[in-house]
Parts: C-alpha cells; structure tokens; sequence
C-alpha cells in the first residue's frame, strides 16, 4: 500500500494504481476521454493530467503509478493551464455541430469544455475532415468528431473479442475504423456508442429522435435473454426511445446485448392494443367484457382436465402466478412454461440455475461448455468468459457445434457420447477438469431440449460431482437458459401437477382450452385444430395468429414486473410507459378475468401480490440478494446419466438478433438479420 | 457470425491481387525472421514480412506495393488480427498500400532539405514524368512521387530516395539526369550526384589540412 496525498487527502491505495485511481479514492474528479476503468489504459488524450510535486510537468494521471508520499494536486493553476492547452488542441478539428450531434447533451467533450474549454477558437486552417464508415445497421459514425482515444478500439478488442477496429495512417491522417468496410461482427456492438465519449459512434436507429434531457429514465430488467441485464429505459411521453444499460457488477457490468439494446422499436409495432374474439373464422375487435364472456363460456362445465395453461419466454413473475392461481381455481394441473421442451428437473434449484453465478465465472479455472452457444445465447455472460480468459491461463472445452466464440475453445466432438468419454476419463480435458480447483460446467437449452435432455443434465451433474466442481464452497453446476421467465417460472412451479400435462401433451387436441400467456415459440400447428386458444400477450405473433380470443397485454417496459435471471437472481423491472390502447397489465387481466368466473384471486394491488409471491416461492422475498453458494446436497437429478443419445446437439439460437415476439416486430433486428445472418434472412423471406 | 457472413466489401484501392501467396524466396527467409522472437511474440515479426511482400511483389509485379491480401496472409501466418496488420502497414510510409511505379521516387522536403532546394527537385520531377502532385504515378507507370519525412541524411542534402538507394546533393540539373537514367533503365551508382565522399566537404578536406600526424609531432596553433 502507499500513502499519497491529494489536495491535501490522505490516501492509500494499492501499490501499482494510477494517481487517477488514487485521486477518484480521495473524491476528486479527473476529467477524461481515453482511459475507461474496464479497458486497458492507452493514456493518448492528455486530458487527466495532474501536478505531482516534486515533478517539473504535469504527468497524465491514468498512466502514472503511485509511489508512497506523493503529493499530487488536482486543481491547481498549472493543472488548469494544462488541462486548458490540451482542450484547445482537441478543439482544433472538432467540429462546431453540438447542435445536430446525437452526443449533445450526454458528450464528455462537451461538459468538459464548459469546464476547460476558451470560449473562441484561435485557430484559422480549416479543420480536417474524415470519411464516415459504415459499421453495419447499429452503430452510426461521423468520423469527423472523433477524438482519436481508441476507446472504441480497445473495446472491440478486448471486451467484445472482436478485434475489427483500429486506427490506420498516421499524425493527422489516422482515422479509426476497420479498413476493409465490413459491419461489425460483434453482439456488443451497441457499447461503443456508450463508451465513445464525443458524438463519432452514436446509435443509428435513435439517431435524431430525441434529445437525452427530454426523457424519462426508468430503472428496468431487459427480458430478452436469461441473463437478467440492468437496464435504464429511455422514454418521451408514451413512447420507449431507447434503452441502455445500467451498472450492475454481479450481472452486466455496464454492457449490454444489441438485441436487449435495439429491439426496442419492436415495442411500438404489431401490438395488440385490443380485445379480439374470433368469430366465423376471423378474429374480430371486441371490448374486453366480450372476450372475458367468450372465454368463460368454453370454461364454464369443461374438464378442467382438458383446460391447459403454457407461460412464455418474456413472462413475469406475477402474471404467472395469477395464471397459476387461475388454472388452481378452476382445478386443472396442465401447466407448462418450458415450451422449448427442455427436459429440466425443477425438483431443486440447484439442478436448474447457473450456480457458479456471473460474477463467479471469473474464479474458474476450467470451463466446459455443453450445447450452448453463450456469444448468441447470451452475449454478456460470454464477455464474461472472455473476461476470465484475459485474466489468465483458462482451460475451456465445448462440446457442440463448433461456432466463433471471443476466446480459445477445444471443441470436443458434437455428440453427448462426449460427455460419457469425459467422464470415462478418455480425453485429455478429463484430466483438465479433475485437475481443476474450481470448474465449471455450462450446460446449454441445446443439451435439454431433447428427448434424453433428462440423461444429458444428470451426465453433467454426474461430470461436475466427479471432477470436484461440487463442494462446500464451489458450485460449478451451471445451466445456461436462453428465456427471462423460465426459472421465475420454474420457481413458481409452473410446471404439470399430478396427472397434469405437459406442453407436449397438451398438443394435438390434449386439450380443449389452452391460455398462451405470452408463448410463442411453440408450433402453432401443433395444437389440435379443435382447440380453443386463448392468447394473452403484447405483440401480434405466432401465438395471436392462432389464438380464438386476443387478450391484450403489457410488454416488460409497461410493468412493473419480478424477473429470476438465469442465475436465480431475483430483480424487479419498474413501470416506464403505459401499454397501448386497452391493453393492461396482464396480473391484471388474470385477476379480473378470474373474478367474472367467481373466482376471487387473493390479491387485489402488486403489494399482495408480491407477498403471495414470497409466500409460494421465498426466494421472491430476496430481490436483488444473490449469495455465492457451495453444492449442499449432491443427490444427482432424476434423470439416468448413461442412457445418453447420439444425435447431435442443436444450437438453441440460430439467429441471435430475432429469438421472441419483440425482437421479431423490430425492422432493426430485421436489417441486423439481413446483415449478419443473410441466409437466414433470404429463407425468411 | 461467421467471417463469410459478414457483409464485407471489396477494398476501395482498385488494382487489389485476387491472392497473395508467399513464394519459395520470401518462404526462405521467413523461416528465419521467426525464429528472432519467441512462439507467443511472433507478431513482432510483422515489420519484415510486410518488407518481404512488398519486395515479393516487386519481383512478381514490377511494383514494390502491399496489397490487402497480403497482409491478411500475414496476419494469419503470425496469429494476429488483421486489422492489427492494416495498422502497421498504413503507419509506416515505408510500405506503399497502392501499386507504384517501376521507379518510386522519394523526395524529403524536410527543413534541412527544404533549404537546400527540395523545391527545385520536385518541381523537376513533376516536369519530367508529367506528375502533377505527390502520389501520382506517372503515365508511363514508370515513375511514382511521394514527399517523405526526413531520411537522415541532412548533410547531403537534397536527398532523392529512389526505391531503396539514396541520390544525395540532387539539384534540378541532376535530378534531370537521374530521370533519364533511370527511364533508359540504367541507374547511376547511390551516393552524391556532385562526386562527394560520403559527407566530407564538397571540393575535398577544407580543415586539418595542414596537421602533421607523424609519431611525437606536437600539434600546432591554429593558423
């Protein structure tokens, strides 16, 4: 440790920090553009320079170690002239547009030239200027604003793994950008707009829309994969702008997925904004009392055996749970939220949660991946690997089909057969594994969601207990799920009772009532042709083309909803906007819907609710409280670890940037699809 | 994604080779660049392969040039990122990213130069080769201009570089020959074109002239 005094505040710091850390210890700001606390430091723009006594020029605070004694000061008259010279040499070709720049407002460059910026320019040349690149449908540039801090750079390397960015040429013809045109192959390409500090990288599909001032920023949870991101929601009015990400170190850092980013727009189109009741074979627009009557008159004297439930992907918490209330009430069992199939054994939770935690990821020491693709599967939790592999020498295995992650995979074979030769000790990663202090076993949607997916998940638990993954203070039993709701889901119990029917028999006439509650990844064409479908969501998919009675609902923006991220972190997403038209917040929906069959669900505002919630599963009680856990209990799951098949495992995304309803009403997931995924997009079409 | 899916554009420099492979010469002596740096420090070694590409296609082609291909051969001979390549090969003035001519003529219009007449030597060669601003290449495809930074060779200035030698105290006069030597495709031998020695004083020793050096001779005053 070492002492060191910043305007006259004591402080100790590490040794090795930057006097800029030792500064930030002691409360003082330094301003500046190139160093960011998650990249590496480049030191290249000047602009935290600092006095340190002793030394004759100021020195640039991020690049600088500390030594014990050092005396620095950050506000005085030396500092300020430095500070001022090297604003005005960034000025020189920056250009005068803060009026029509999508920065304005939230620009570094801006507030820091309030604070050390002239009020002229002593400069007469003309300013240089800089071709615009096209870095694919996302990220919008004007090269010309560019600063030239290479954060932009850094990122793409070092935490998205896509190494594309660079700044070619030299002196005042470098220009950042990839040299051969090519839009960005990275899934986290939207953080170089938050993470460029002057207005170079701005977002092309906000681009001109609002003003950051004008906005109302709610605190949210992004639901468009399990990962459970922090999310900050950007809305004007009834609208939803944008969203970016929020701090959250144990989940996403400050990054966030293109998808939970820029699907966004697919929350203004194709919603269900009203009732509609289908009548002679076409679905015709109804008022809400005429749905709730065409629906309690297929109830009313039905087997409830014969009435089936089926939550989807985007669910909350609390519309599950009046769902299941509803379905308890009227005394059918047929419930299911696994729609992709995924053979899960929801006995304990352990068996069902990515137990090693997020955060935890970076205190492994041998990663084996199993059917999961987690760059489209969830591209934060993969900048997390990527994380732990920069930190140091990481062994990690797959086995699946061979796809480009941002680290060094061994890629073991695609065949659960792989799985058993590991565990039978024949290939050389079963020696990583046991040799390992701390591994960890990702086991993807792709593994589960098969018919001996239940043989796949007890092999893994099996390959973890052998290899020393599960112990007192260790749990490196991890499943990867690719869906917001499913392990709220699975934690309810929304899942077939006794005698109760799973999403598979409900299929093909096993019922005759069937509630989608926002599910449509199943095959519509599966459901028996006799069946009456109810669909309860907010966008006009799969699943409202097939529905006889459209109850119109709320999307994750428009409630305040408890999501249970793939880790089993319980997070609450608040209220940004209110849902179009007439459609309400779907506990809602469930509870007056309830009420018109005479059922009285046993809550009547979000507070009861929650408690019932906390009541069936405690784990609801505990919002934002996620310990690090140890394996407790090593009883395997249920199913037989040596009845696994050949066939091998198919990827769970085969598109990242359209995977549910809203992400497939957004035209700019559409272009990234048309961009990144060509033949995906010509078969669509 | 995948790198074909990537939506990816031809390069906007037009003459771009289909491929680029290194042939058995360059091969040779890659195999000892390699070997000066250690196996998790290859990329070091990116400063020699891209010299050794541009003098392979200069042998090939006639044009001592890096094309984009080659570099992305580079890039993955060494295990680096292209883009890490691009970087490099586009810092450096040395590596020519567009085809040049058969003779590419550097001239350093650095001060030192400059004072001494660097104007009159680009103005020469622009009259001569029909050149009408740096980084043109001539008609013919004989020649190619570029205005360089300082070659270190201040005290026989002008310099003229032409590919890899040194044409030093060029004036327009000499510059003039030089041209008509190089386009009959006999260039004169490197050095001064005013007969120099090196950087001694033009017209021979004009100090110590008069020093005796014999064993136990006591030097003189100054005279």
């Amino acid at each position: 440790m070492a002492k060191v005094t910043v305007d006259g505040i004591e402080v100790e710091v590490p040794n090795g920090a930057s006097v800029l850390q030792a500064a930030e210890l002691a409360g003082k700001e330094i301003p500046r553009f190139c160093y960011h606390d998650r990249l590496s430091v480049a030191g290249n723009c000047r602009m935290c320079l600092v006095e340190v006594e002793k030394s004759p020029k100021p020195v640039a605070s991020c690049a600088f170690p500390v030594a014990d004694g050092m005396v620095v000061k950050t506000d005085s008259p030396m500092v300020r002239q430095a500070r001022r010279g090297v604003m005005e040499f960034l000025l020189i070709n920056h250009p005068l547009d803060c009026p029509i720049c999508d920065q304005g407002g939230e620009c570094d460059l801006q507030d820091q030239s309030m604070g050390y910026g002239m009020d002229h320019s002593r400069y007469r040349e003309s300013k240089r200027a800089v071709k615009d690149k096209n870095l694919g449908p996302l990220v919008k540039t004007v090269m010309t604003r560019c600063i030239q801090c290479t954060r932009c750079v850094r990122f793409a390397s070092e935490i998205a793994g896509v190494p594309e960015l660079g700044a070619t040429a030299r002196g005042e013809n470098m220009e950042i950008g990839t040299y051969v045109e090519h839009a960005l192959s990275s899934e986290l390409s939207g953080n170089l707009i938050d993470i460029c500090p002057v207005g170079a990288l701005t977002s092309k599909p906000y681009a001109f829309i609002a003003r950051s001032w004008e906005l109302k920023k709610t605190d949210g949870i992004d639901v468009l994969d399990a990962v459970g991101c922090n999310i900050r929601i950007d809305a004007r009015g009834p609208e939803v702008l944008r969203i970016l990400p929020r701090l959250n170190e144990d989940v996403n850092e400050e990054w966030l997925g293109d998808k939970s980013r820029f699907a966004v727009d697919g929350l203004k189109r194709r919603r269900l904004d009203r009732p509609w009741v289908r009548k002679g074979g076409k679905l015709v627009e109804a008022s809400w009392r005429e749905a709730f009557i065409a629906i309690a008159g297929q109830i009313s004297g039905r087997d409830p055996a014969r009435i089936g439930a089926i939550a989807g992907d985007l669910c909350d918490a609390e519309s599950m749970l009046a769902l299941k209330d509803l379905m308890a009430a009227l005394g059918s069992s047929n419930l299911d939220c696994r729609q992709d199939g995924a053979q899960l054994d929801a006995t304990r939770r352990d068996f069902y949660l990515f137990n090693t935690t997020i955060a935890g990821i970076e205190d492994a020491d041998a990663i084996l991946i199993i059917g999961a693709n987690p760059r489209r599967e969830a591209p934060v939790l993969n900048a997390r690997i990527r994380k732990r592999w920069l930190a140091g020498p990481v062994s990690i295995a797959a086995i699946g089909a061979p796809a480009e992650l941002t680290y060094p995979v061994a890629w073991l074979g695609n065949s659960p057969q792989m799985l058993a030769e590991l565990r039978r000790g024949n290939l050389p990663f079963s020696g990583v594994l046991r040799e390992a202090k701390r591994p960890m076993v990702i086991l993807g949607q792709g593994a589960l969601r098969r018919p001996e997916g239940g043989s796949v998940l007890a092999a893994a638990w099996a390959l973890a207990a052998e290899c020393g993954a599960l112990n007192a203070d260790w749990h490196g039993f991890n499943v990867l799920h690719n869906a917001a709701a499913r392990v709220g889901a699975l934690d309810l119990g929304f899942l077939p009772g006794t005698g109760g029917k799973d999403v598979r028999g409900m299929m093909r006439g096993g019922v005759d009532l069937l509630w989608l509650l926002g599910a449509d990844e199943i095959d519509m064409a599966r459901i028996g042709a006799d069946t009456f479908v109810v669909y309860q969501g907010h966008h006009g998919d799969r699943g409202a083309a097939r529905a006889d009675v459209i109850l119109p609902g709320a999307a994750y923006t428009e409630k305040s909803g408890t999501y249970v991220n793939t880790e089993g972190r319980v997070q609450r997403g608040e209220f940004a906007v209110f849902p179009p038209g007439e459609a309400r917040e779907d506990w809602r929906i469930l509870r007056a819907f309830a009420e018109t069959l005479g059922h009285r669900l046993p809550y009547d505002d979000l507070t009861a609710l929650r408690q019932r919630l906390a009541a069936v599963a405690p784990v609801f009680g505990r919002v934002d409280e996620l310990p690090r856990r140890g394996a407790v209990d090593l009883a395997p799951p249920a199913g037989d670890p040596d009845a696994l098949g050949t066939e091998p495992f198919v990827p769970a995304v085969m598109n990242y940037y359209q995977t549910d309803s809203i992400s497939r009403a957004s035209p700019t997931m559409a272009a990234c699809t048309a961009t990144y995924y060509p033949s995906v997009a010509e078969a669509a079409e | 994604m995948t790198m074909t899916e990537r939506a990816t554009k031809s390069h906007r420099h037009g003459a771009e080779p289909a491929d680029f492979v290194f042939d058995a010469e360059s091969d040779a002596s890659i195999d000892n660049i390699l070997k000066k740096y250690p196996p998790d420090r290859q990329a070091s070694a990116v400063l020699p392969l891209l010299d050794l590409a541009q003098r392979q296609m200069k042998r090939q082609t006639g044009s001592a040039w890096v094309p984009r291909v080659a570099m992305d051969v580079i890039a993955a001979r060494l295990g680096m990122p292209p883009i890490r390549v691009y970087e490099v090969a586009t810092f450096y003035f040395m590596f020519n990213t567009k085809p040049v001519g058969k003779w590419h003529l550097q001239v350093c219009t650095t001060t030192p130069c400059w004072l001494r007449g660097s104007d009159a030597v680009v103005e020469t060669c622009k009259r001569a080769t029909g050149i009408h601003h740096f980084g043109e290449t001539s008609a013919d495809g004989l020649f190619t201009m570029t205005e360089v930074e300082c070659l270190g060779a201040c005290v026989n200035a002008p310099i003229l570089q032409v590919n890899d030698d040194f044409y030093e105290d060029v004036d327009a006069a000499t510059t003039e020959k030089l041209l008509d030597a190089l386009r009959r495709d006999a260039p004169p031998p490197p050095g001064s074109m005013i007969g120099r020695r090196t950087s001694a004083p033009e017209g021979g020793p004009i100090t110590l002239t008069t020093l005796d050096f014999a064993p136990g001779s006591v030097p003189r005053g100054g005279e």
